[in-house]
């Protein structure tokens, strides 16, 4: 197809629908003209192209330049301490490629090879314990698909509607298949004897990088579904997802998925860390602030039609989808409105949901040019229905900034264009 | 699928045979040599033949197994049996890995407890720190711990936690004191992390709370009595309770139909903040002036009022270099920019305090030292009755070198340096004159 059917950015789309007209009706060949994509001889279909080898580790074809990870420069004082966000707005499906998955690094993402890394686990162990990457390949691995969402995420929309765009309102988030040793296993090698009652027993672990990232887990968690992973997607962890080895805390906030894992020692206290006092906690309307907030509560967002997604196709059949997760267990349902709560219908969803990993939903359905006022809403395996932004604020204030899991609204109005909007 | 073996099996004998034939033929001695030859490859392809067939044979036996597993795995199937397993946990050991050395653990585990464990022996007070901190923080953190541009702000903020946006500083946030040691040791400086002492770290955190005025300068911290210090908002914080007070609620059937009246759009995105637009994937925003906005009930969207376009409210100030500035409102605009510097301890504007400073409404006429409720250094005590009155000129000649012109002034601030700046701040204050 000719790129220059489709649109190079959504100002030119505003501009000139009529770029976009040409291809719906060549596409049709409504003029009763024959399309010359079909009857002429194309040059992809006569000269070869590009031969094996010719990038050996292959990246998005270049008309798929723009499907990337962006920040929001403002938000934070320099990208060395900073987050950007995951192109949800154009993903499908379920499983989050790992060179788009949103980056958050706290003093930058550092080198680290797999002959350098070593992983202490001390404190209330019996034996104090050092293993290198190899050691970790020994042991027994599982394969488990995770969503990993930053505590942040959607943090803006507590002041209200704000950045336009479902990859900066809701980007901080990817999902991936991790291979990785299960954390119990680790704790077992050095041996909990000396840790006797694990009831007020934690894990403290922190990564190789300048800012260490410290945070501490309590040992149930520590010995249920935390992962010591070195594979995401099959293939190794990205630099700046924590190569060679990151923790995997299933449904917990990002930040306690230490990047470049070196340490975990056994305490008998939370070590209550920069990270797990002054930021990470939440600060509610009267002053006080909630800690130890680690689940993400079940959420959605519709990625398309969306701000950056507007729909460019006219009335008729379309897919309204979105993505769906909760951080105690399987999503078991997501219902969408097109006005804005008043009326529910429940989506498809695209396969069984994994327990706390993304779900894909699909609203298939025929739009009649009519505004909507687009929203879903997920529940989750225990029975929580994700809330109104309204009952959020009721219980919370404005100011928490973390743990956003608000319904959100897309106003898609007749010319098929989306923006954040809020309502009443 | 059984049988297709024993289908191959003549089609490999014949191939060996014709191959052998074929080179016969062309050679061009027909001597017995080349017979012998041949009958030699004749009886090598029949012993293939032969040993083919008893491959195949072998080969249908294992079809006959697989077959039999895989009727076997699909019965399974049928009963649910699941053939994943989680990784298995062994009764003893892997032994894998080594035993961690005293001096390994020593280097890496120096994570400090609310309560003071795991914290070296040192000590160190403000007026040390100040120094430190002057050389290692105030880059990003400012002089008096007040933040520079986006950077975190340690001082102040006391009594904010319940405002619109709560200032969260070291002072009036932060639980515990091993917090600040913990990650200043660790995790500072930004870009020289681990390099500081901790007789250098001790000094650093005296001087942090010196600047929330917890402490006085002389104040000595040490690994003996920083666990026990009790910080501003030990008590602020409450465990985790949305269980009882979100999820009892919230596990609820929803409503599917008339769940609300009418619904109108009451905030939108295009007024607040700007969203990036570059990569040709800038959001589109509608064009509020063209179109109305819908109200939706039960019955559908309809428009029933206009929009009223408010204006964008920028995302970040407009840089000003303030050597540039010529006209009066971007000088104010300069001054505010440099005011950053001093809002730590110094309000200005409707319904200013004193804070650590003086408030500074009304400031130029006013006598030095004047401001009701503010404890005054003695230097500012003497000014007050010398009658010295603040003007444009006074104040610039302060913010040069504030404590070369009043000494003795409790405020620590090394002075205004960058051309400009001070004419700018002069122009910000008097525009909070009488």
């Amino acid at each position: 197809m000719d790129e220059s059917v489709k649109p190079t950015s959504r100002r030119a789309f505003l501009k000139g629908t009529a770029a976009a007209a040409v291809g719906s009706v060549a596409g049709a060949a409504a003029a009763g003209t024959p399309d010359p994509l079909i009857t002429e001889l194309q040059d992809w279909a006569s000269i070869t192209g590009a031969g094996v080898d010719e990038t050996p580790y292959g990246l998005p074809i270049r008309f798929e330049a723009d499907v990337i990870r962006r920040n929001v420069e403002w938000l934070t004082a320099s990208p060395i301490s900073s987050i950007n966000f995951t192109p949800i707005h154009a993903l499908d499906g379920t499983i989050t490629p790992q060179g788009c998955a949103f980056e958050r690094h706290h003093s930058g993402a550092i080198e680290l090879t797999k002959g350098d890394y070593r992983l202490m686990i001390n404190g209330l162990v019996d034996r104090p314990l050092v293993f290198t990457y190899e050691d970790l390949e020994r042991l027994p691995r599982e394969n488990h698909v995770y969503f990993c969402e930053c505590a942040a995420n959607t943090g803006m929309e507590w002041a209200g509607a704000q950045l336009n765009g479902v990859q900066f309102t809701h980007g901080m988030i990817h999902n991936m298949e991790y291979t990785g040793v299960p954390l119990r296993t680790l704790l077992n090698e050095a041996g909990l004897g000396a840790t006797r009652d694990f009831e007020d027993k934690w894990v403290y672990v922190e990564g190789a990088d300048a800012s260490s990232n410290g945070r501490s887990i309590p040992m149930e968690k520590a010995l249920d579904d935390v992962l010591v992973a070195f594979k995401a997607n099959g293939e190794a962890l990205r630099m700046e997802h924590g190569y060679p080895v990151r923790l995997v805390v299933p449904g917990w906030e990002g930040n306690m998925w230490v990047k470049w894992l070196r340490r975990i020692e056994v305490t008998d206290a939370a070590v209550e860390s920069r990270e797990e006092t002054s930021k990470y906690t939440d600060v509610y309307a009267d002053g006080t602030a909630r800690k130890w907030t680690w689940v993400m509560d079940a959420k959605s967002v519709i990625t398309s039609p969306s701000p950056q997604m507007p729909i460019t196709h006219g009335n008729g059949p379309m897919v309204i989808s979105g993505l769906a997760w909760s951080g105690h267990g399987q999503i078991t349902r997501v219902d969408v409105s097109k006005d804005g709560g008043i009326t529910w219908e429940t989506a498809r969803l695209g396969k069984q949901g994994d327990t706390k990993a993304l779900a894909r939903f699909y609203l298939d359905t025929v739009w009649d040019g009519a505004p909507m006022l687009l929203q879903s809403r997920a529940m989750d395996e225990t029975g929580y229905v994700q809330p109104t932004k309204d009952q959020l604020r009721e219980q919370r204030g404005e100011n928490s900034v973390y743990h956003n899991n608000c319904i959100q609204t897309w106003y898609v109005n007749a010319e098929g264009i989306a923006e954040n909007v809020e309502v009443s | 699928m059984s049988k297709s073996p024993n289908l191959v099996l003549p089609a490999i004998g014949g191939i060996a045979l014709m191959l052998g034939v074929a080179y016969g033929f062309s050679s061009r001695n027909y001597g017995a040599d080349t017979f012998a030859l041949l009958e030699d490859r004749v009886e090598k392809a029949e012993a293939r033949m032969s040993s083919a067939s008893d491959q195949a044979k072998a080969a249908a036996e294992r079809v006959t197994a697989l077959e039999l597993a895989v009727a076997e795995a699909q019965e399974q199937g049928a009963k649910g049996t699941n053939l994943t397993a989680p990784a298995p946990q062994m009764e003893g050991t892997y032994g894998l890995g080594r035993v961690a050395m005293t001096e390994e653990i020593a280097a890496w585990d120096v994570d400090v407890l609310p309560d003071g464990r795991g914290l070296p022996e040192g000590a160190g007070n403000a007026f040390v720190g100040e120094e430190v901190f002057a050389d290692k923080c105030a880059s990003c953190h400012g002089d008096f711990a007040e933040g520079v541009d986006n950077w975190p702000v340690l001082s102040g903020g006391f009594d904010t936690l319940a405002d619109k946006d709560p200032v969260k500083t070291v002072g009036s946030y932060w639980p515990h004191l091993s917090t600040v040691y913990d990650y200043v040791y660790r995790s500072m400086p930004f870009g020289e992390a681990g390099t500081l002492t901790p007789d250098e770290t001790y000094a650093i955190v005296a001087y942090i709370l010196y600047s929330n005025d917890l402490i006085d300068d002389e104040f000595e911290l040490t690994h003996e009595n920083l666990g026990s210090f009790e910080m501003h908002n030990k008590y602020g914080f409450v465990i985790d309770d949305r269980p009882e007070l979100e999820y009892a609620a919230w596990r609820a059937e929803p409503c599917m139909e008339n769940c609300k009246d009418a619904v109108e759009i009451t905030m939108r995105s295009v007024f607040l903040v700007e969203t990036p637009a570059e990569g040709g994937t800038n959001s589109m925003m509608n064009p509020a002036k063209v179109e109305g906005l819908p109200s939706f009930s039960a019955a559908g969207p309809s428009f029933i009022r206009e929009a009223t376009p408010k204006p964008v409210k920028a995302a970040v100030e407009p840089a000003l270099e303030t050597e540039q500035v010529d006209d009066g409102e971007a000088m104010i605009a300069a001054g505010k920019k440099v005011f950053k510097k001093c809002k730590a301890c110094h309000q200005v504007g409707e319904g200013a305090k004193n804070k650590t400073g003086p408030h500074l409404n009304d400031l130029f006429g006013r006598t030095f030292g004047s401001v009701d409720g503010f404890k005054y250094s003695n230097t500012f005590k003497t000014a007050l009755d010398e009658g010295r009155v603040w003007d444009e000129a006074s104040l610039a000649e302060f913010l040069a070198k504030p404590k070369a012109y009043m000494k003795g002034t409790k405020m620590s601030f090394s002075g205004l340096k960058k051309g400009g700046d001070i004419e700018a701040i002069n122009a910000y204050l008097a525009a909070f004159g009488n």
